[in-house]
């Protein structure tokens, strides 16, 4: 139809149709008896005017309500183009709080929000035991047997652990992760390999064949993503293995941590064969129409069944039933909701800081918008005009906001540790997905909705009249304060919302990372050794092997001593023993402390500091009686106001050869992460129960990074085919733990919304008082013409600064409490309610938000009594 | 000219489509003419107002248009009523007869009740 075609080809018909009409009435005018000129004349002024008609006609040509868009969103361009700093101001705050909460939520979309890579991943929960210290521990082989026959909950139920192998390659032998799996591990997680097989049912447990699967990343690097891999042999720290398939490059199972093969579990070794050695986590699939809490119910009555069965072994051994995304997820969800809630609280701020700016824009419109509407502009064409100068801003806001998103994410992901990738890999695929842009677009329509509120609200009917009548600023100025001032009072107060949670998060961090250690981290450098039990099975070769690794280190340039240990400290809790002790009434309860087997000069070595008795002797080994180190922890439970050196302990059973007499006793040594307890502990000479995986660690004279590769050099020396890792220093995994790494980035990131915060709130009072200062600028010359000092003068402004500032700091230390509470996972060592945190961040704003006033205020006070009296 | 009476708001569109059946296709000078003689000259149709409103009728489907030669051998644009237009001119005319039977209706009850 007409409205349809080209508006060239339209215009053209138009003029060519009006042409014509002239034309006629000119020709009849003509033959009427005028003259050719009068009857033009006529003609046109009978038309009404050439270009009214086209007007009129175009008007009703388009579709008026796009018409009207197409012009508003021009003329909202047009007065954000003429109001240069107000756009920028407006558009680079929004932009801010986009990017923070936009970035944010892509990794709470990835982490928390993105289902789980597997078939129905709402189906599959983690299975382990429950102990009175363990809330999660892993299962034994005989009593996952018994679980997966017993129960009537769960379709199937898989284990796995995880372990390491030496690969022979060129450059010696490697350490490479690797995870031992049931059978239908993969056929439990709905996931097939890309070439190749999985595991056939029962395949493994006859110990002959040793299937093995590859991860893609490592078929790739280590063998040319070449088909012909299938089938071939690969030997894993010696032994022989068949390739039978290759795992698909989307795979990813985060507590397999970076396991690049995937054999089956060795039902054959002596901890598959105890009760008591638990090292099996377990996953299983729910039985349709089975919930989680059923399952679990199911679980824990087959325990306890054990429990009665096998008093010895499984007293204690309650059962776990929890969805497998608590346990992939569960440890980054806190932080990861109070980071969202943080960058929430900043894109309010930065919102209602935009509003603000839109208010004065408004006030300053006044007029503009009165006699548009005396014009005849009707309320919804202005209301829908102010929606569109919002939604504009929103828009140019979003898209720089989602630009610097992108670029954000990238460079968050970048700080993220390996380690920590590693265990976070739902995190690889982070970006600006769908849901994350329909976040974007969420946030988006609702700033811009309040946007074309606020300023709307402000141009209530009655005020526009009066806008129009007084001409000039009139009284409306004072519903603009009234709103705006509210504004400010809510930045101030989620500000000091936000400084509180830094300042608490920053505390923590501070706290966190000066917590007693038991040793001194400073100068040490560590790695793993990792040999393999072909060549150092027995226990005579692995402790050689352990004698002769110190030796060599402690020999080595600007190293002053060395040691080993089963476990450095500042890993983890765990590896346990049960222990009871000779000569104590036992009532079968199992005794759990940490067990740690270290070298003679390991104590010395790392720094620790002994309380009583004696370290173990070079000569203390397996021909010599068995003795044992035990820390102040274990002595105040166990032994409390008794001497407990020559004491004696062995295992539940006191079976005579695990019993040892207790030597010495250390200060405690923080063995778990940074944030956990002190756990009981016992210290094993390595001597009198070696193994092949364990850490070496050198106090060095020197920067400890700099003996690092001497170091790993050192043990290739003595046999090519041993394997390190993690060759770093004390304080690099310190700082790079996991709860060092979370506390951090929860600090700084926090810190950097309070921050922004902080900058943003006391931009947004000056605004307000600069802006009352300005409105008053009359007054004030007034005031100063009838005498009244310049200290009045800052008194008047500066009071009602100081009364926002005292409004927002109030309620935002009140509601800071309620606030925080849920972030209490992520406080270590502080109380929610810290007054000196508190008093300190309300002192920073306070200071901030009075330097922000004092300026407008100087400039009151510096009025020119004259000129703000010939204003206006 | 200021005795004359203005095309009542809305009454405009039927007048034309009145116009165009009686008159058959017609041009839009020719139906303003039309509407000036048979009102007697007492109407005085805006010539300006007239294109915006065979626009309107052209888009609601009313009508549509084609150009041609005028008599005088003037290329004009012709406006034709459509099956649809006849349709709604008789919808029109009848509100319109309703409408003004109503009004003469209420005009004499009040002059009895004075």
């Amino acid at each position: 139809m007409a409205g349809l075609l080209p508006s060239k080809v339209r215009e053209q018909a138009l003029a060519d149709e009006i042409e014509s009409h002239i034309q006629l009435h000119i020709d009849d005018n003509v033959r009427a008896g005028m003259t050719p000129e009068e009857a033009r004349r006529e003609a046109i002024l009978k038309l009404g005017g050439i270009e009214h008609v086209k007007e009129a006609y175009r008007d009703r040509n388009t579709i008026p309500v796009l018409e009207h868009l197409t012009h508003d969103i021009r003329y909202a361009i047009r007065q954000l183009r003429k109001n240069r700093g107000f756009a920028c101001v407006a558009m680079l705050v929004l932009a801010l709080g986009f990017c923070a909460s936009v970035s944010i939520f892509a990794f709470v979309d990835a982490a928390l929000i993105k289902p789980l890579p597997y078939t129905n991943p709402n189906q599959l929960v983690a299975v382990a035991e429950r102990t009175s210290i363990f809330l999660r521990g892993p299962l034994s082989y005989p009593d996952y047997l018994d679980w997966k026959a017993l129960n009537k909950v769960l379709g199937s139920l898989e284990v796995y652990t995880r372990t390491g192998f030496l690969l022979s390659t060129q450059a010696g032998a490697i350490s490479v992760q690797a995870t031992r799996v049931s059978d239908g591990f993969f056929r439990t997680l709905g996931v097939r390999p890309v070439l190749g097989r999985d595991f056939y049912k029962g395949e493994g447990l006859s110990g002959t064949a040793r299937p093995v699967l590859m991860s893609y990343a490592t078929w790739q690097k280590r063998y040319g993503g070449k088909k012909t891999v299938i089938g071939q042999g690969v030997s894993l720290s010696g032994i022989p293995f068949t390739v039978i398939g290759v795992l698909p490059r989307e795979f990813e199972f985060a507590p397999g941590d970076r396991a690049e093969f995937w054999t089956t579990l060795d039902t054959s070794s002596s901890c598959a064969t105890r009760r008591s050695c638990h090292n099996l986590d377990g996953i299983a699939r729910l039985k349709d129409d089975i919930s989680v809490r059923t399952a679990a119910a199911g679980m824990i009555s087959i325990a306890k069944q054990l429990e009665k069965q096998y008093p010895d072994s499984n007293r204690g051994q309650g059962a776990s039933v929890v969805p497998l995304s608590d346990v992939i997820t569960g440890d980054i969800r806190p932080i990861l909701l109070v980071l969202l809630g943080g960058a929430g609280l900043l894109l309010l701020i930065a919102c209602s800081n935009v509003a603000s700016l839109l208010l004065v824009r408004a006030e300053a419109r006044t007029r503009e918008v009165a006699v548009r509407r005396s014009l005849g502009a009707s309320h919804a064409r202005l209301i829908s005009q102010f929606f569109i100068e919002g939604a504009v801003l929103v828009l140019a806001g979003a898209v720089l906001g989602l630009a610097s998103a992108h670029w954000a994410i990238q460079l968050l992901t970048k700080l993220v540790p390996e380690d920590l990738m590693a265990r976070t890999p739902f995190l690889l695929s982070l970006g600006l997905n769908v849901r994350v842009l329909a976040f974007a677009g969420t946030i988006a329509f609702f700033a811009a909705v309040l946007f074309s509120l606020t300023p709307a609200m402000h141009f209530s009917r009655a005020e526009m009249r009066k806008g129009l009548a007084e001409g000039s600023w009139g009284s409306s100025g004072n519903a603009w304060r009234r709103l705006g001032s509210k504004l400010v009072v809510l930045e101030l107060a989620t500000a000091m919302v936000l400084l509180a949670g830094a300042g608490l998060l920053a505390q923590s961090l501070y706290r966190l990372l000066r917590v007693e250690l038991g040793f001194q981290p400073d100068h040490l450098a560590t790695l793993v050794v990792a040999a393999p039990d072909i060549t150092y099975g027995k226990d005579e070769a692995a402790a050689a092997l352990g004698r002769q690794i110190v030796r060599r280190a402690a020999s080595l340039p600007g190293v002053k001593s060395a040691g080993i240990a089963s476990q450095l400290p500042v890993s983890f809790n765990g590896n346990t023993d049960w222990i009871r002790f000779v000569g104590k009434p036992y009532n079968g309860e199992h005794n759990e402390v940490n067990q740690r087997e270290v070298s003679s000069g390991y104590f010395r070595t790392i720094g620790a500091k002994l309380l009583r008795g004696r370290y173990f002797a070079v000569a203390e080994d397996a021909s010599k009686p068995r003795v044992v180190i035990i820390n102040q922890a274990l002595a105040k439970k166990y032994f409390p106001g008794e001497d407990p050196i020559g004491k004696q302990f062995g295992d539940s059973n006191l079976s005579p050869s695990s019993i040892r007499q207790i030597i010495g006793v250390m200060d405690d040594i923080k063995e778990g992460s940074l944030d956990s307890d002190i756990w009981p502990a016992e210290y094993l000479p390595f001597n009198q129960s070696p193994d092949t995986y364990f850490s070496v660690v050198v106090r060095t004279s020197q920067a400890p990074d700099s003996v690092l590769p001497a170091l790993s050099a050192a043990v290739h020396r003595i046999d090519s085919n041993v394997g390190t890792i993690d060759e770093a220093t004390m304080a690099e995994r310190i700082n790079g733990s996991p709860s060092a790494w979370l506390h951090r980035s929860s600090a700084w990131l926090v810190g950097g919304f309070a921050g922004l915060a902080l900058v943003l709130s006391t931009i947004g009072l000056y605004g307000v008082v600069a802006y009352s200062v300005s409105k008053r600028t009359r007054e004030i010359g007034m005031r100063i013409a009838l005498g009244a000092e310049q200290s009045a003068i800052y008194r008047l402004i500066l009071k009602e600064a100081a009364w926002l500032t005292l409004a927002g700091v109030a309620i935002g230390v009140v509601s800071s409490v309620p606030v925080t509470t849920f972030m209490r996972n992520l406080l270590f060592g502080v109380q929610l309610w810290d007054t000196a945190t508190l008093l300190t961040v309300a002192a920073v704003l306070g200071v901030s938000a009075l330097l922000a006033s004092y300026i407008p205020a100087r400039r009151a006070a510096s009025v020119n009594p004259l000129e703000a009296l010939r204003a206006e | 000219m200021s005795e004359k009476a203005d095309v009542w708001q809305g009454t405009l569109s039927l007048m034309v489509l009145k116009t165009i059946e009686t008159m058959g296709p017609l041009h839009g000078y020719g139906i303003a003419r039309r509407i000036e003689q048979i009102s007697g000259n007492q109407l005085c149709v805006n010539y300006g107002t007239l294109y915006p409103a065979l626009l309107k009728l052209e888009q609601e489907g009313s009508i549509e248009s084609e150009w041609g030669v005028s008599e005088n051998n003037r290329k004009a644009k012709y406006y034709r009523l459509t099956r649809a237009g006849r349709k709604q001119l008789e919808k029109e005319a009848r509100d319109w007869a309703q409408t003004t039977a109503i009004v003469s209706r209420f005009l004499g009850a009040s002059e009895d009740l004075a």
